[in-house]
């Protein structure tokens, strides 16, 4: 057991860091998201990931034979934390570099690692997933949207819904049932689909923060190439799991800072405001609570810790990644509400030290629910990783 | 990084489990918490011969030379099989001496177990908190003069030695006094958990010679201070151990035990409340294992990580063990079955050296200052 970074992850980070210096846009990502268009955000972005790309920190923990930099886990763990404590933009297309690409890279054929890899760390080509269905939420294998063989092409008609990044994407990670007379899992296949295609159509879907991150897609006869299969055809259900894991093994890193600096937000306001005469950090009840955030916020940190320590001797992220989301989705909704309550009737205003605690309240409900709810991540964690008999 | 136990950990850890279950089974268990002193005689000697009682001290204090980390296996290793006796006591003293006076006479013994000792602390208002120690020590010469109680002294009645923290004009001083010294009544208070005895430590009127005089002031705090997060960490590992009990048996019942013609861990209600075992016992893992890691490798650090570990798992052990209840039924509510040993064992453990709530205030003041 050594929880010291050892002499070339300190090289790493140097490195990261001088680089960061060197490069970081002029202008922070807050100060071009609230005074310019979403075109212009959304340039920022790609430029930033362009940079990014450029200067050999696009894939961090890819094969290099992929463009990645072929680092460890844990150098990948390093450079989300050093991008977060400079304050740097947020990743556009987490979901081709977090996702899409690792899947591609674990099941796709030569031709399709050769065709999108390089787009995704680039940050040309964002993706989407197309995955939950107004029917088929929880329930991702019942999906209803049909691709049917016909001649070289599938033909794609259903609706997809919950699709973030839909309306920016420009490839889609699609799955579609190809068999409809087999088990519900084992007639789905993943498709690599041009969001150009003709018949789709685009909806986004405004969120309660009064954000809309996330879409409704639908699908009218769109013809995708059968070389665009990922994986095997009426195999997407494996696909699909590979692409999750990838995802919950993903997503929950470099939030730790994220939430770190809002514990210290909150506590600043808590130094400030007063409530029985005394500032609120010495009121017994909130002094308590935000201990707890505090001890919440540092297991997490221990626990993203050491699964990525395991993570580099298996290499697979596996069912345990439930674990992590399952924490620090109900870690920041908890967070969220501690927050509102130090700052007391400043929680009435949305427009309070630039709206971000209403703002984060309203947004983390959604935590518990994307990427597999609370619930579906319970079922993973009992029946895969503990064993239990399925309940479904 | 390596955030995982290393081969020779792994080892401890497979020797220490192969131990407890040869010699420590359920039965002996049992039998040992109906004692008055919860001590098994051939017990205590094979995990002395192993040195584990002084593992995590360093050779000159005649301790095994290794750290915290290996003192956090074996402890977890002996929660996992609620191993009675002097453990907790004997350990703190013997840290709380090493780090008072490393060439203290009394080490060897302790280490080889030879002699059991304990740390007489808490008072009857019960604060584990040493500013609230107020038994008073008065100077006489050299030596000091103590009178007054204390209690819920893990251990007492098997300890050669009582190390006793006084308040002395120049702050808290450390006195080394022999159990059967003159003044001393020692009393046995009915435990919740029968497997770690709790006693009660009458002074009346007992002289403590210049050389029983660990130390006084600011070097008494600091090594009572040191040893205090030392045994918090083992007792972080002992629940930690428990936990892993728990959830593996309630995993097993929940598979075999059929209600409604299923196994009753087909049901989503029992499969969450394991699942969120299962996150409470795995997060008490990172918080207990990084505790042990920093307190040897970056003691700056090891008040807050000790009390941010004693929060964490006091709190998710109690859940733990709760649920394991829940999951069983009407069967894990009985005396019959060994759940109640780690249940109760668990609910000492989260209160003793300071609950969450009594870690959490301690944190607070750390972290939030400024």
């Amino acid at each position: 057991m050594d929880l010291g970074l050892t002499k070339s992850e300190l090289e790493f980070r140097d490195e990261l860091r001088a680089w960061l210096k060197a490069n970081l846009p002029k202008k922070s990502s807050q100060a071009v998201k609230t005074a310019e268009s979403a075109a212009a955000y959304h340039q920022y972005l790609k430029d930033w990931q362009r940079k990014l790309y450029e200067g050999g920190y696009a894939g961090v923990a890819w094969p290099k034979e992929y463009g990645g930099r072929g680092a460890t886990f844990i150098e990948q763990a390093i450079f989300q934390e050093e991008l977060a404590l400079a304050d740097a933009p947020e990743r556009m297309g987490t979901i081709g570099q977090g996702l899409v690409g690792p899947t591609i890279i674990t099941v796709g054929t030569d031709e399709q690692k050769k065709r999108y890899l390089r787009g995704i760390l680039s940050g040309d080509e964002v993706w989407c997933q197309g995955f939950s269905e107004p029917n088929a939420g929880s329930d991702l294998a019942s999906l209803e949207t049909k691709g049917i063989r016909d001649g070289d092409d599938f033909v794609v008609n259903g609706q997809k819904i919950w699709t973030s990044y839909a309306h920016i994407a420009d490839l889609c990670l699609l799955v579609v049932r190809t068999d409809t007379n087999a088990p519900k899992h084992k007639g789905l296949t993943c498709l690599l689909v041009d969001m150009k295609s003709p018949g789709i159509t685009v909806r986004p879907l405004k969120m309660m923060s009064g954000d809309s991150g996330f879409n409704e897609m639908f699908f009218s006869n769109v013809r995708v190439p059968a070389n665009r299969v990922l994986g095997q055809v009426n195999d997407g259900w494996n696909v699909a799991i590979t692409a999750l894991s990838n995802e919950r093994a993903n997503l929950g890193s470099g939030l730790y800072v994220v939430f770190k600096r809002n514990l210290e937000a909150v506590l600043d306001h808590a130094r400030k405001l007063r409530r029985h005469g005394k500032p609120v950090v010495e009121d017994p009840v909130l002094r308590q609570k935000l201990a707890q955030c505090y001890v919440d916020l540092e297991v997490f940190r221990l626990n993203t810790t050491r699964a990525l320590s395991n993570l580099t001797k298996t290499g697979i992220p596996g069912p345990e990644g439930s674990i992590q989301k399952l924490y620090w989705s109900e870690l920041n909704q908890r967070n969220a509400e501690i927050a509102m309550e130090v700052l007391g009737s400043h929680a009435l205003l949305s427009n309070f030290d630039s709206g971000r605690w209403v703002y984060n309240y309203l947004r983390s409900r959604g935590n518990t629910i994307e990427a597999g709810t609370s619930e579906v991540q319970r079922n993973i964690i009992a029946q895969r990783v503990l064993g239990l008999p399925r309940s479904y | 990084m390596e955030f995982d136990l290393s081969k020779p950990q792994r080892l401890l850890q497979k020797s220490a489990r192969e131990l407890f279950a040869r010699a420590c089974p359920a039965k002996r268990v049992r039998e040992l918490m109906a004692t008055d002193t919860a001590l098994h005689p051939e017990l205590w000697s094979a995990v002395a011969e192993q040195g584990w009682l002084g593992i995590h001290l360093a050779e000159s204090c005649s301790g095994l030379g290794l750290g915290t980390v290996e003192l956090a296996v074996v402890a977890e290793e002996m929660g996992r099989a609620c191993f009675p006796g002097p453990f907790l006591g004997t350990v703190w003293a013997a840290t709380l001496i090493a780090e008072a006076n490393a060439r203290s006479k009394h080490l060897e013994a302790l280490a080889t177990g030879e002699s059991k000792a304990t740390v007489a602390l808490v008072e009857p208002e019960a604060s584990w908190d040493p500013a609230d120690v107020q038994l008073r020590g008065t100077k006489v010469g050299n030596g000091f003069k103590v009178s007054g109680r204390k209690s819920f002294v893990l251990d007492a009645g098997v300890a050669d030695l009582i190390v006793c923290v006084a308040r002395a004009d120049d702050g808290l001083a450390l006195l080394a006094i022999g159990a059967k010294a003159p003044g001393v009544t020692i009393t046995a208070t009915p435990g919740l958990d029968q497997t770690r005895k709790l006693y009660d430590v009458n002074f009346e009127g007992v002289t403590i010679g210049a050389e029983d005089v660990l130390a006084v002031g600011d070097a008494a705090r600091a090594a009572l201070e040191r040893s205090m997060q030392v045994i918090t960490l083992a007792v972080c590992a002992d629940m930690l151990g428990g936990m892993q009990w728990i959830i593996e048996d309630a995993v097993e019942y929940a598979k075999t035990r059929q209600q409604f013609g299923k196994a009753i861990g087909s049901f989503q209600a029992v499969q969450h409340m394991c699942a969120d075992m299962l996150l409470w016992t795995e997060s008490s893992r990172s918080a207990t294992y990084f505790a042990a890691w920093a307190l040897t490798a970056e003691p700056a650090s090891a008040a807050r990580v000790v009390s941010t570990a004693k929060v964490y798992v006091s709190d998710a052990s109690r859940e733990v063990a709760n649920r394991g209840v829940q999951v069983h039924g009407g069967i894990g509510f009985t005396w019959e079955h060994d759940l109640q040993l780690f249940y109760k064992r668990s609910k000492a453990s989260e209160i003793l050296f300071g609950d969450a709530a009594y870690h959490r205030a301690q944190l607070a003041d750390l972290v939030f200052s400024g």
